[in-house]
């Protein structure tokens, strides 16, 4: 069983919503990346996205956008998250994590490299935005053989019929995108997010994580009342930019606000 | 009859694919959008209807046919083979992005999609969708990076006097490519009533395919010219290629005519050495961005880096995965063209000819003038000449320490 199932399977036991933040690594800088980790999960995360910066994040807002230049401004490439990851696992073996970013970092290393190197720094899955299903065949099979979960995304727009292919291609969890848009985008409306979890719960055996546009306690709680899992990226990531100058602070405000979304989602 | 249809050139494959290039990369939401806009360009790709009306705006709105034109003087003066310029820069707007926006804004309307977005580089694709918006009644915004802003003022303005609105890109290097993506988030933002009108062969399938069907106008009138004025098929083509929709759209209907040479024109900027050059096929690798797998300028861990050319058009750090495609099998001959010959080239054809063509363009006719020497007099070059040079002028005159 993978880490990240066992952790699902876990929660789902303890009838808990999983807590899934993310971050840029390199933003604020390399140094700060595992000492976040670690915060993160002494502040009530489950599962931890660790960005990979990209010069070009066709998905992302703003928020997101800012935090991988300011992550390519220390040149901080694929190798160095996967030596991010690797220091972590020295602490902690449990937390699952996952790394979120574009083909092209991982097409460059080859996909049997990649799934080798991160097998071996103890990445437990990968969420690539810009790869769908449809183009993943070689993609699959060579994380699959290294043990590496593929996430995929599914969106407003997906079709029963793509949520098949992309439940068929998928270890894991699947991450429900609530909304139209980009990352860091607009309001959720909560019952639209609801009747499509069941929806596609009806379709897929695999845990289900819902992200794009939870803000802060009370929308995690909202969305944790009808998900598997709550991913948190702009709210986190702005977090750190207030605190741009100041790891140590920016550590403090992401801690609060996971914490506070901890309590949230553990109250109902 | 079988064999026959299994020789001729057919790309891409039915998911986009030109061998292991194209595709479609792109964030899940925009999957269903590309499903419907593929369905909808393959049933108005076939219906007489639809292609009455984009051939009655081709000749009405646009002007076509566009001339081929025999450059006789500068052909003599080179020494060499005939040269013909098909004279793309005549169109309506000054360019053959018009062939692909008017094409693309009939199937908007024909999707009930009420806004239009679009990325440009120099600005000539943004004024040619500009354009059409203001002909069709479709709201329009245009994405330019502020760097190209700054460069390309009057087109800008030219824009905004058409009622479009045009979006400063900030984001990243601040030029094509991030208007690119931020046209891309504002696509995911907006699908349901949005159509993205892609300027160039790249972007997910189907967009390759199908901008390159708008623009292969350029090559079907230009064999039927070429039989006309001269009774056979010409020895070489040469266009100059950044995202490459000029290119494929003369190319492409004479890909299975092996005897015809061709030669795609890309900007080797301050040298292709320098490394400041924009020129993906001569000197970059196959990697993925905006959504297909193609030639790319990139950094060893796969980060897009900075281009240059001194022609804002084809300052791309990626190119038409059909090209990438027609690299690898061979077909055409891809090289290199560095600011310096293209400017010498630019003011030759002012010269001499008396047409001032675009800088992208003169990529393509300083190509031409090394190679039309080579040849014999009895044989014949096709040059896209895809864009008028009026665009151009401020650029060329900063370089001679002239302000205008």
């Amino acid at each position: 069983m993978s880490r990240i199932e066992t952790r699902f399977k876990q929660r789902a036991q303890e009838k808990r919503t999983l807590l899934i933040p993310y971050f840029t690594a390199g933003d604020p800088n390399l140094a700060t990346a595992v000492p976040m980790m670690h915060a993160m999960v002494q502040a009530g995360a489950d599962l931890i996205e660790l960005g990979v910066p990209f010069s070009d994040p066709m998905a992302e807002g703003p928020v997101i956008q800012k935090a991988m230049e300011r992550a390519l401004m220390h040149d901080v490439s694929l190798h160095d998250v996967l030596d991010t990851v690797k220091e972590f696992r020295r602490q902690d073996t449990e937390t699952p994590v996952i790394l979120m970013g574009y083909l092209n970092p991982v097409e460059i290393m080859g996909y049997a490299e990649f799934a080798r190197a991160a097998h071996e720094a103890g990445v437990d899955g990968l969420l690539t935005v810009d790869i769908p299903p449809e183009e993943a065949e070689d993609y699959v099979r060579e994380l699959e053989a290294q043990g590496i979960d593929r996430v995929f995304l599914i969106s407003p727009t997906t079709t029963d019929e793509r949520i098949r292919t992309i439940n068929a291609a998928s270890a894991g969890f699947l991450y429900y995108v609530s909304l139209k848009g980009v990352t860091g985008a607009g309001n959720l409306d909560i019952n639209a997010v609801q009747d499509r979890v069941s929806n596609i719960r009806a379709l897929t055996d695999l845990p289900v994580g819902v992200g794009f546009g939870i803000k802060d306690a009370k929308s995690a709680a909202q969305i944790g009342s009808v998900a598997d899992a709550v991913v948190v990226g702009s709210a986190v990531v702005k977090c750190i930019e207030e605190n741009v100058d100041n790891a140590d602070n920016a550590i403090n405000a992401v801690s609060e606000l996971l914490s506070s979304m901890r309590q949230a989602l553990d109250k109902k | 009859m079988a064999q026959a249809k299994a020789d001729k050139y057919q790309q891409p494959d039915e998911r986009g694919h030109f061998g292991q290039f194209g595709g479609q990369f792109v964030a899940e939401t925009l999957m269903e959008p590309l499903h419907e806009l593929r369905l909808a360009y393959e049933k108005y790709m076939l219906d007489k209807d639809f292609l009455a009306e984009l051939d009655w705006e081709l000749q009405q709105y646009v002007g076509r046919p566009s001339p081929l034109y025999f450059a006789e003087r500068w052909s003599r003066e080179l020494g060499g083979a005939k040269i013909y310029l098909k004279r793309e820069d005549l169109n309506h707007t000054g360019a053959h992005k018009v062939n692909n926006t008017v094409g693309q804004a009939l199937l908007a309307k024909r999707m009930g999609k009420t806004r239009i977005i679009a990325e440009t580089g120099a600005g000539q694709h943004g004024v040619a969708s500009a354009t059409v918006a203001a002909r069709l009644g479709l709201e329009c915004v245009v994405y330019m990076g502020a760097e190209d802003i700054q460069r390309q003022a009057a087109n800008v303005y030219r824009m905004k006097l058409l009622g479009a609105t045009v979006v400063p890109v900030t984001a990243g290097s601040a030029t094509l490519k991030d208007a690119l993506n931020e046209a891309m988030r504002d696509w995911v933002t907006n699908i349901d009533n949005t159509f993205y009108i892609i300027g160039t062969v790249a972007g997910p399938h189907p967009y390759p395919a199908m901008v390159r069907d708008f623009q292969t106008i350029i090559g079907r009138e230009a064999r039927e010219q070429i039989q006309k004025h001269e009774g056979r098929l010409p020895d070489a083509l040469v266009a100059c290629v950044g995202g490459g929709s000029n290119a494929i759209g003369l190319f492409h209907p004479f890909i299975d005519d092996t005897d015809v040479a061709i030669y795609g024109v890309e900007a080797a900027g301050h040298g292709l050495d320098s490394g400041q050059h924009a020129a993906p096929l001569c000197a970059g690798q196959p990697g993925v961005l905006h959504g297909n797998r193609t030639y790319l300028m990139e950094d060893k861990n796969g980060q897009i880096i900075h281009t240059h050319s001194i022609s804002a058009g084809l300052d791309y750090p990626g190119v038409g995965p059909e090209h990438a495609w027609l690299k690898d099998s061979g077909r055409v001959q891809y090289v290199a063209i560095d600011d310096d010959e293209a400017l010498q080239a630019f003011h030759d054809l002012t010269r001499i000819e008396g047409i001032i063509p675009a800088l992208e363009s003169s990529h393509a006719l300083a190509y031409a003038s090394k190679l039309a020497p080579t040849m014999d007099k009895d044989q014949i070059i096709i040059v896209n000449l895809s864009g008028r040079g009026d665009k151009d002028i401020h650029t060329v005159a900063g370089l001679q320490g002239i302000s205008v």
